[in-house]
């Protein structure tokens, strides 16, 4: 039994919008695997919640005229990992969102829960910050569209305001054409966990698979919300495709990120293994790219 | 004969199709529901509780303080047998509610409501004003002068002390030549994690009290919570239905007496407790953490000259099981390895943190894992073979300890040694993965486990069984020890089918325990109930049976000594005639215009022995050194239990148990916070149980050697599945790395501190 105080069924994107406004201490509720919890905890209880869960259009994965991919913000994890557009053109994410809890989760919980929900853990997080994703975002002024970097502004809180809807999470087709990723959750044991550190990086080789053009990569949990390491990155531009400089991008990861000492795990070992995850998640995309590692 | 076959679960079909009924299925949905308010420090005194806001709250019904207990019944939770002797009666330190808040989490009032929302919007609106006491959380700790003091009438926290001394130590360690070796071993908290948490309700009628309760033990149960409330026990009843597993959390009372305690308040209304995991991992019962320190004395040749253990055992706040736990584990220590010259010291000391009860394995995982991480680090040091040197030095066949009489009556370590050797193909992996470089390394490691079944001579052990013979044939069996998942409802099918003579479907046990009706039986616990169950239920069976002979030979006519009963026929043994079927004869019996009987039978074994259970496990590794972590590529486990009713059943239990004990070698541990002793993973996602990814495709395999004490040749085989799992998973990674992790679990914090320590990082 759940203390909830309301429960709004919307019937379209424009209907969730009007009942957020009409109810502004609503909370927005999809897949409920991440607000039914809090509410159990105490955290939530007793709120109004407005469910999108009946929202279709907000369903599945296209092709927008640019050649974008839109990845609407209900579609579930397992959805995405079957897809067909993504797995052709950005596997890393399907695979990514396959290490999310366990089946039953990844059929209730949606990309779009996973990203309002604002934590640094998140599995797609990571690697849609690495993917340049694209937040679409419908409220009572329109559709906006930001960066996802923009989009989360601390941990816990995303950039949604009063009435507003994430409606899908877009990856331009610059972001993705030509670029090849890999995604590495540590976490403690192989199901049903989240991620003590998660690393998403990927790599555009260029046409003779000698030079990494770009190498993109982004952490959870190496600090309070997902982040890139741009420091890194930029060391690997532009660079031979070699194990000293694969190993060289690995070490410099450590003056980007900053992740916290906590019991869950010490900042020390975090840091170790954000170096360990960055050098094989490196040389694992080359490898998905057509290139081979020079030692 | 149906006991060694694979017969399928009686309860399989309806457990399968989801008809089983629990407990919470069955109570019924007027019942006000109870939560229970934990204290929010880990010492100190409640100095008021301001309940208005929560009283106002629609659906609250009462909101009860530890201030509204007004008569004090202190009572025992341990599991155990009441003992009519004072001095070994369990330590009675619990109230329903207390004043005195001795770890973060302890019981110090509850709400009752309507429904579950309003009483958990009350529980948040309770306000507790506390005077806070210093708390101390380390075992070791607890014992200095000075320390916390958590319950008067122990100083220094040191609930008990006992020593064992063989021989003279001191005097054997002058022997020249010998070698010392020395290490620390330390386990975790760790939780049962069973899928069912606790739960119970209470009724009255008239002035008699009914608890259904989620337990293993309900004759246990009504006599402690006869003794909180202060009542007549013959005015308690327990009823235990199907249980969602127990593993030792419910060898205590947990809940009862208080969820007994608010319906008598609430003048007898239906009450329901339904706890949550967060609070069961905080307010049940946990494992106790021991920490260990051997010194052994090793000859060149490989021989003990001396040994010495201390072992530091973390009760937490409350005695419960007490030092039984450690005391296992202790008397184990001489009988494994015996050596001539032996000092052994065992400390159970309290502490601010969750109270440690019975969990599986009993204080043995814990010893074991101290024991066979020690004997392998001897092992090394020696430059002996891991395995060669185990032979050399195990119990040898027909050692008899002189406290329990056991004897080690076959050649089980070395059958054992030998059968997992060969399932896992150690000889060649073990030689195959000495020396190894690189980042990425395999290794493979073993442990044997000391286990004995049941509790005689330490305590009372006792099995009544009631066998009630039914129109057609068929026969109803009550008994006293409680089927809580572990198959024991079948292996007494099988075992009364066989001495009665009557076909499986024939018999019924009756699953349920309910203290009105069930003949009296101390419950689920020690790896007891094939073993203890076996012998009531074979007096009552021929008890039985010469019952039925009876009166078939005053319808045939033909001496009793003639007849027999085969498959539910009563035969004529001189010719092997079928007479009659028993049906034939049962309905006469009942329905009889001339001599109606009602044929049964109830009777009781007192069982005046115990049984060794040994085996061993081997573990293979892979261990990715920059990733700190370990993967466990293959797992096997060998028992002797003695003679199996049921090899799939069997089977089963040994999978469970390795399960457990993965968990407890690799991830599990439950960690409370420095700064105010909460528990901090306390559910299960932080909490790291083990899931079906983090395992192998299990291996178990048994050497039957027929127990000679045994009414059915068998002896344990619940626990002892759990208790040589996680150093053999330890000494795996030792081969690999040559890094030995003394302190459990082998995971990926501890590897990455052993890694950096040793240069490997």
């Amino acid at each position: 039994m759940y203390d909830i105080k309301a429960l709004y069924e919307a019937e379209s994107v424009e209907h969730a919008v009007r009942l957020l406004i009409e109810h502004p201490e609503a909370q927005i509720i999809a897949g409920g695997s991440d607000v039914l919890v809090q509410m159990r905890e105490g955290k939530r209880a007793g709120k109004e919640l407005v469910s999108i869960y009946g929202l279709d259009e907000m369903r599945g994965v296209s092709f927008e005229a640019d050649g974008a991919i839109r990845i609407g913000s209900l579609t579930s994890f397992s959805h995405i990992t079957r897809d067909p557009i993504i797995k052709e053109h950005i596997n890393v994410l399907g695979e990514a969102v396959d290490m999310v809890g366990g089946p039953q989760i990844r059929n209730i919980g949606t990309i779009g829960g996973n990203t309002c929900n604002g934590v640094t853990s998140a599995d797609s997080a990571s690697t849609l910050h690495a993917w340049d994703a694209v937040v679409e975002i419908t409220g009572p002024n329109g559709v906006r569209r930001i960066p996802i970097h923009d989009f989360y502004i601390r941990a816990g809180v995303v950039d949604l305001k009063p009435g507003e809807v994430q409606t899908a999470i877009i990856i331009p087709k610059i972001a993705y054409e030509g670029y090849h990723g890999h995604y590495i959750k540590y976490a403690m044991r192989n199901a049903m966990d989240i991620a003590t550190t998660g690393c998403s990086v990927n790599v555009k080789l260029s046409s003779d698979k000698k030079v990494m053009e770009d190498v993109r990569i982004a952490y959870g949990v190496a600090g309070p919300v997902p982040m890139r390491a741009p420091q890194a990155e930029a060391e690997a531009k532009g660079k031979t495709v070699s194990g000293g400089n694969v190993k060289a991008f690995a070490e410099t990861v450590l003056k980007d990120i900053n992740p916290r000492d906590s019991w869950r795990a010490s900042k020390e070992f975090r840091q170790h293994i954000a170096v360990v995850l960055a050098e094989r998640a490196l040389r694992e995309s080359i490898r998905l790219a057509g290139g081979e590692i020079d030692e | 004969m149906y006991a060694g076959k694979k017969v399928t679960r009686v309860d399989a079909y309806d457990k399968a199709i989801g008809r089983t009924r629990y407990t919470d299925d069955l109570c019924d949905k007027s019942a006000y529901i109870a939560r229970v308010l934990h204290s929010t420090i880990a010492h100190g005194r409640v100095v008021s509780i301001d309940t208005s806001e929560a009283e106002k709250i629609p659906g609250v019904v009462k909101v009860f303080t530890c201030f509204d207990v007004k008569e004090k019944h202190y009572f025992p939770t341990a599991g155990h047998p009441w003992s009519t002797d004072p001095e070994h009666q369990d330590v009675a330190d619990r109230l329903v509610l207390t004043e005195e808040v001795r770890f973060y989490g302890d019981d110090i009032g509850a709400v009752v409501a309507e429904d579950e929302v309003s009483a958990a919007q009350a529980l948040r609106a309770i306000k507790v004003e506390y005077e806070e006491y210093p708390f101390v959380l380390d075992v070791q700790e607890a014992m200095k002068e000075g320390a916390p003091q958590i319950h008067k009438e122990y100083p220094n926290n040191i609930l008990k002390h006992t020593a064992i001394r063989k021989g003279n130590y001191e005097e054997a360690i002058k022997e020249p030549g010998l070698t010392k070796v020395e290490g620390w071993y330390d386990t975790p908290t760790v939780q049962h994690c069973h899928i069912e948490n606790f739960i119970c309700y209470a009724e009255m009628e008239g002035d008699r009290i009914t608890v259904t309760a989620s337990t293993q033990i309900p004759h246990i149960v009504r006599r402690i919570v006869g003794q909180a409330l202060g009542i007549e026990w013959g005015r308690v009843r327990i009823i235990k239905p199907y249980i969602g597993g127990g593993f030792g959390n419910k060898q205590d009372a947990l809940y009862e007496p208080l969820c007994a305690w608010l319906c008598m308040q609430l003048g007898g209304h239906l009450v329901k407790l339904d706890i949550p995991r967060e609070d069961t991992f905080v307010s049940n019962r946990v494992r106790h953490a021991i920490r260990s320190h051997i010194i052994s004395w090793v000859r060149p040749d490989g021989s003990y000259a001396a040994r010495k253990l201390e072992a530091f055992s973390d009760q937490g706040a409350y005695a419960s099981h007490g030092h039984s736990i450690v005391a296992k584990g202790a008397g184990a220590f001489p009988q494994l390895y015996p050596c001539d010259n032996v000092e052994v010291d065992a400390y159970t000391v309290f502490t601010n943190k969750s109270v440690a009860g019975a969990m599986r394995g009993y204080g043995i995982p814990q010893a074991m894992w101290a024991v066979e991480s020690h004997t392998e680090d001897v092992a090394v040091r020696m430059g002996m073979d891991p395995i060669d040197f185990r032979r050399k030095n195990l119990m040898p066949v027909g050692y008899v300890d002189a406290f329990s009489k056991n004897e080690l009556y076959d050649d089980t370590f070395n059958q054992c040694l030998d059968k997992a050797m060969e399932a896992i193909d150690y000889r060649r992996k073990f030689k195959e993965y000495q020396n190894q470089t690189g980042d990425v390394r395999r290794g493979i490691g073993v442990s044997v486990f000391w286990y004995n079944t049941a509790v005689w001579p330490i305590s009372l052990e006792t099995s009544s069984c009631r066998m009630v013979l039914n129109q057609d044939g068929s026969c109803q069996v009550q008994l006293g020890e409680t089927e809580i998942g572990q198959g024991a409802d079948t292996a007494y099918t099988q075992m009364t089918a066989d001495v009665l003579g009557v076909p499986l479907k024939d018999v019924h046990v009756v699953s349920c325990q309910d203290t009105d009706v069930t003949p009296f039986g101390t419950g689920a616990y020690a790896s007891r109930q094939t073993y203890t169950a076996g012998f009531s239920i074979r007096r009552t069976a021929l008890l039985l049976k010469e019952r039925i002979l009876k009166y078939a030979h005053e319808l045939t006519r033909m001496p009793e000594y003639n007849l027999d009963i085969v498959e539910g026929n009563i035969v004529r043994t001189t010719d092997g005639r079928i007479l009659m079927s028993l049906g034939e004869l049962s309905t006469e019996a009942l329905y009889s215009l001339t001599n109606s009987q009602h044929l049964s039978a109830e009777s009781t074994s007192q069982i005046k022995s115990n049984a060794y259970s040994f085996g061993c496990t081997i573990a293979e590794v892979e261990v990715d050194i920059p990733m700190c972590k370990v993967k466990l590529l293959d797992i096997v486990n060998a028992h002797d239990a003695g003679t199996l009713i049921n090899p799939a059943l069997a089977e089963a239990q040994v999978h469970g148990g390795m399960s457990m004990g993965i968990g407890f070698g690799m991830s599990e541990r439950l960690i409370f916070d420095e700064k105010t002793g909460r528990a901090l993973n306390n559910n299960l996602l932080d909490y790291k149980l083990s899931t079906f990814m983090d395992h192998p495709r299990l291996k178990a395999v048994f050497v039957e050697n027929a127990e000679p004490t045994s009414a059915f040749g068998t002896k344990a085989l619940g626990e002892p599945p759990a208790c040589s799992v996680a150093p053999a998973i330890r000494n795996a990674v030792y081969q690999a790395t040559g890094v030995g992790v003394n302190e459990a679990p082998v995971n990926p914090h501890n590897l990455f501190r052993r890694f950096t320590e040793e240069g490997l990082l």
